[in-house]
């Protein structure tokens, strides 16, 4: 069962206190987008082994919604961060190749 | 034969002794002993029947690892089956039932099957019940599932109560050995909060059994010191009877106790389930002896060398008078040394080793033992227990040999480190070829939400042989767990130097197939040496593969005995190294733990959350017969003496139209949307437009996920510029929040607005019928109700008959409508004034069943009968409440792709049957032909039928390609019996199509 640090609340949460919801940093597309970019919106997911950007609900405890970068392999968690952040933070890209150099984000 | 000595047995208390039946007949044991130890001690060594061939079987181990004892303890609703008399502790009064066998245990007609073990082997079932393929379903299978399983199910609803426990640590050590004992000591000193469990009823494990002194004392005498030690301490908790049953993912783990299994007449819950969160784990879960693989090594009397040792030592039980032993390295020695100096006779010490030498061989043959070096068992002779064995030298193919007569057989075919734990959440195995053992590679731990591992091995269940590694290794631990520098001293350890073992995998080295079809590797299962051999020759390679064809390791122990003698067979027949084949995957439980663990409280009224309206002990007052809508209970329908459904149903809605009806709709959903950005958020949520909405007027809408299938549907209601209140469906109220919030939160965060769940604040009220008006107008009201000030789709504050009140004009019924939401805690006062004013209009309560069928004689839908999360809007001809003008709104994008836009969908339409019958739920709408299966072909489906009173026929709803361009259209429909009915399609209002009705 995850342990995942909730970054509002501050609560190390576990994974029964929280609702997944799939993955994070997705660009919406909605009337006049072209059919290619709204099929990879509302379908296309990456579907990661290895590092993951997610989106988590404290659902049983802040009610916020929160990201998390998460290798889906080790399960380690290299960070948690604000809903609203369009994309990785850099603190949080810097800790993921800290222990992983070959990683990128692509 | 086994019986109890005269001296001895550490464990025990011999002036107390302790009655119990077995197989109904009454036995005697003593304070202190299990169950097992008490039915040596009365020479009951036949104590149940194998699984496939039902073989006479004795006890095999003195702890979890046991294969063969399962009983069924207890009786009616304490009945429990498969029990391991091994880890049962006796008490007064115990009552067991040996299994698998018919009519006794004595005399099994099932043992036929061993007479038949040539023609059963591996993968028999597969091979055999193929053909012909009728007889699997009516002839194989039901005999098959008749002589499947071992004991029997429990048929009464269990009479215990079961808890669960949670626990936050920095350090769980699961095993209270002397390891376990080492490492507590050690991080209590750190000042850690540690959580110390062991699955036996003591501390300590082997080391007061195998002789060791530490620190000039007895080992007894340093765990009683250390055990006091830790009670002392206020950050360490100590648990006996607490098994370590998984570890799961970022240190979450279970622990499983058996609170009073030991002594059912104290008053407490039975067995405890432990949900543990710990930083870092130590398994010091120490290590189980093999068996050696010779032919007949699973007749009764044949038994671990350890728990030989085990039931001497701690029990004072000898399981015969004349004793061989067979072992591949020095600790078997250990056990002919406490046999011959309990005044046993040790008739020989077989070893396959050419040549070993070490202090516990020295002192075996000082003692006088006769040891056979080079030598192996070339076959143990016995029916239902062992009379000898006839011995042969090891690399030979046992053919001649002389006859050892005996009464008991210990053997050790080395030791196995208990990985389980380690392995359940990802932690690797390295092989040790020294000890011929897999072992935990602590370079491949499980790992943590930080990348770091969690779980940490020490004493023998990381490899270690001696007490003074084991103890070493537990500092070790320690200090690796917790990154500091471990200063707690270790006892001086006094104990025998040991050489090394030899791998035999099997005994003798060239054995014939006769004596390798009776080598036992799974003793429960009946899986022999020549079972994985044949499946290895018929390419099973994968060891999985083989343990699912042979069942090998599949019975309840899961193969604690078996799996890595299997495997090294297995190795050994595809000329493959034994870590190249790998191990079986551990899985959670270690041992089985009981269904009453794993629900806790959570059965009967406290299953689930049960929510109640407040009125909801009226409605139960009046009998009403309720339905789960959710974690809510509503009325169906309130029956009245002699009323069925049907009738109940009919009366209301004909009451409701006729004059007056009264709905608890207190579950409907209500979420507050308030900010500057309400209406701008509303229009995204919603498909038409909410923006607009005046003050004091309510408007019907709909929402659709980004998928553009509709979600949920309600009344909107703007309560002022900024403030709008959401009406959901009552199964929609929580996940439309979560989804109000999602969007509010992860894509426009920058809108300023905020959402609340108001549900539960209001209780709201339903009154409906044509004297709806004039019951609030007897009530009396402080604010004008009449339909000019009023209108339908209107909603006002008012004071009515003294209720503080929110009154809303809409209407799910067709009829004249006010709903009106007074606070929660005056819910049920408000219901009963209704009630009583509206008595002389017959104001009749009525159910969900009257107000689905008053929906859908209007043809309103509903979510969940007209939608199932792969409808739009436009399929159900909404497209009146789909905004053109809007930009945007979640859905339109997806609502505009080709196959949403395409006009040639299945749409709802009205259905009445011909005959004017109520069509079945779910019926299909049939088109000619039929598809590639051999099924009819369909073109639609009903989503609704009712019978309709106020139509007194049958009315549906359903979804039909291009239903509303096919109106007076005769399909033919499903019955659900094979048969097929004719109905007309037409219009899904079925009454009052104009609204006369509503808008009065």
């Amino acid at each position: 069962m995850l342990l995942l640090t909730c970054p509002y609340c501050g609560v190390s949460a576990d994974e029964t206190e929280l609702s997944p919801g799939g993955e994070a940093h997705l660009k919406r597309f909605g009337p006049g987008s072209s059919d290619e970019d709204f099929e990879g919106y509302l379908f296309m997911r990456h579907n990661q082994k290895g590092v993951h950007f997610e989106r988590w609900r404290h659902t049983y405890g802040c009610g916020k919604w929160f990201l998390a970068a998460r290798c889906t392999a080790s399960l380690e968690v290299f960070g948690t961060y604000s809903a609203q952040t369009p994309e990785p933070p850099k603190e949080i890209i810097e800790k993921i190749q800290a222990k992983r150099p070959d990683w990128s984000l692509t | 034969m086994s019986h109890r000595l005269p001296q001895g047995g550490r464990l025990i208390d011999k002036t107390r002794t302790v009655s119990f039946t077995f197989n109904g007949q009454k036995m005697r044991g003593v304070a202190g002993d299990t169950l097992a130890s008490a039915l040596l001690a009365e020479d009951q060594m036949l104590v149940g029947r194998s699984f496939k061939y039902h073989r006479p079987r004795g006890i095999m181990a003195s702890g979890a690892e046991e294969p063969n004892a399962l009983v069924g303890l207890g009786r009616d609703a304490r009945f429990e089956p498969n029990q391991r008399v091994t880890t049962t502790e006796l008490f007064e009064g115990l009552e067991a039932q040996s299994q698998n066998h018919w009519p006794s245990l004595e005399t099994d007609i099932g043992v036929v099957n061993n007479y038949l073990a040539r023609f059963l082997p591996a993968g028999f079932y597969y091979k055999t019940f193929i053909h012909p393929r009728p007889f699997w379903k009516y002839v194989f299978e039901p005999i098959i599932r008749q002589s499947a399983g071992l004991g029997k199910a429990p048929k009464d609803r269990d009479a215990d109560r079961y808890e669960h426990f949670y626990a936050h640590v920095d350090l769980l050590i699961i095993g209270g050995g002397i390891a376990g004992l080492q490492a507590a000591l050690a991080a209590g000193k750190l000042g850690k909060r540690v959580l110390l469990i062991e699955q036996t009823a003591h501390w300590g494990g082997r080391a007061p059994v195998d002789g060791i002194e530490l620190g000039g004392k007895s080992a007894d005498a340093w765990i009683a010191a250390t055990v006091a030690a830790l009670g002392k301490m206020k950050n360490v908790t100590l648990r006996n009877r607490t098994m370590g049953a998984g570890v799961y993912d970022h240190g979450y783990a279970l622990a499983y106790e058996r609170v009073t299994d030991h002594a059912p007449m104290v008053d407490g819950p039975r067995h405890r389930l432990w949900r543990i969160r710990a930083a870092r784990i130590i398994t010091a879960t120490g290590a189980i002896e093999r068996p050696l693989s010779f032919a007949g090594n699973d007749i009764p009397g044949v038994m671990l060398a350890s728990a030989l040792r085990d039931y001497i030592v701690n029990y004072g039980v000898a399981a015969g008078k004349c004793i061989v032993i067979a072992t591949n390295n020095d600790d078997g020695y250990r056990s002919a040394l406490v046999a011959k100096e309990a005044g046993l006779e040790v008739a020989a010490v077989i070893d396959p080793r050419p040549a070993a030498t070490g202090d516990l061989i020295e002192a075996a043959r000082s003692a006088g033992i006769p040891i056979k070096q080079g030598m192996a068992i070339a076959e143990a002779q016995g029916g239902k227990r062992v009379t000898g064995v006839k011995i042969c030298a090891q690399d030979s193919d046992g053919s001649t040999g002389e006859v050892i007569a005996c009464d008991a057989v210990g053997m050790s075919g080395g030791w196995s480190p208990v990985v389980h734990l380690w392995s359940h959440c990802g932690g690797k195995l390295i092989w040790d070829a020294a000890q011929a053992c897999f072992r935990p590679d602590p370079a491949r731990p499980p790992l943590s939400h930080d990348g770091e591992g969690f779980v940490f091995a020490a004493g023998a269940a990381d490899g270690h042989a001696t007490a003074a590694a084991a103890l070493a290794s537990a500092n070790a631990a320690v200090g690796a767990a917790t990154g500091h520098a471990i200063t707690t001293r270790l006892p001086k350890v006094a104990e025998a130097v040991m050489g090394d073992l030899a791998p035999i995998w099997i005994m003798p080295a060239r054995a014939n197939i006769q004596k390798r079809a009776k080598m036992w590797l799974d003793f429960q299962n009946d899986v022999k040496v020549s079972d994985v051999q044949l499946a290895a020759r018929e390419g099973y390679e994968s060891v999985e593969h083989t343990k699912r064809y042979t069942t090998l390791g599949m019975a309840t122990d899961q193969g604690k005995l078996s799996n890595i003698n299997g495997l090294a067979v297995l190795a050994d027949a595809l000329q493959a190294e034994i870590p190249a084949v790998g191990t079986t995957t551990f899985r959670p439980p270690y041992t089985p733990i009981s269904m009453g663990a794993i629900a806790g409280e959570a059965r009967g009224d406290i299953f689930q959350p049960l929510r109640r309206t407040p009125m909801f002990d009226w409605h139960v007052a009046q009998g009403a017969d309720f339905e789960p809508v959710g974690q809510w209970r509503r009325p169906y329908c309130y029956p009245r003496v002699g009323e069925d459904r049907h009738a109940a149903v009919t009366r209301e809605i004909n009451a409701t139209r006729g004059a007056l009806g009264l709905l608890d709709a207190s579950t409907l959903g209500k979420i507050i949307v308030k900010g500057p950005d309400a209406g701008r958020f509303m229009d995204m949520l919603y498909t038409n437009m909410m923006s607009t909405l005046k003050p004091g007027r309510c408007r019907y809408g709909l929402m659709c996920n980004e998928n553009g299938f509709l979600m949920d549907d309600g009344v909107v209601a703007r309560l002022d510029e900024d403030t709008f209140l959401v009406h959901t469906t009552t199964g929609g109220a929580d996940h439309i929040h979560a989804h109000m919030e999602d969007w509010l939160q992860c894509e426009w965060w920058d809108f300023k607005v905020y959402t609340a769940n108001v549900t539960e604040r209001w209780a709201q009220v339903a009154v409906v019928g044509p004297k709806a008006r004039k019951l609030l107008e007897k009530l009396g009201s402080d604010t004008d109700l009449s339909a000019e000030a009023l209108p339908f789709m209107a909603w006002t504050d008012a004071k009515i008959g003294g209720f503080e009140a929110r009154v809303f004009r809409i209407s799910f019924s067709g009829e004249l409508s006010f709903e009106i939401a007074v606070p929660a805690s005056q819910g049920l006062e408000f219901w009963e004034t209704l009630i009583e004013a509206g008595a002389e209009w017959n104001i009749t309560p009525y159910g969900t069943e009257a107000l689905h069928v008053m929906r859908a004689e209007k043809g309103f839908i509903m979510i969940g009968d007209e939608t199932d999360g792969t409808v739009i809007p436009q399929d159900l001809g909404l497209d009146w409440a789909i905004s053109k003008k809007k930009e945007d709104y979640l859905g339109k994008r997806a609502q505009a792709r080709s196959f949403m836009d395409n006009p040639d969908r299945w749409k709802l339409v009205g259905l009445e049957t011909l005959d004017g019958g109520v069509l079945p739920d779910g019926a299909y709408v049939i088109r000619a032909g039929r598809n590639a299966n051999g099924q009819n072909n369909v073109q639609g489906r009903v989503t609704s039928t009712y019978y309709s009173p106020t139509l007194d026929r049958g009315i549906a709803m359903a979804l039909i390609h291009n239903g509303p361009d096919r109106m007076g259209e005769v399909v033919n429909l499903t019955d659900g019996k094979g048969g097929q009915i004719k109905a007309r399609i037409c219009s899904t209002i079925f009454f009052d199509p104009e609204g006369e009705k509503q808008n009065v």
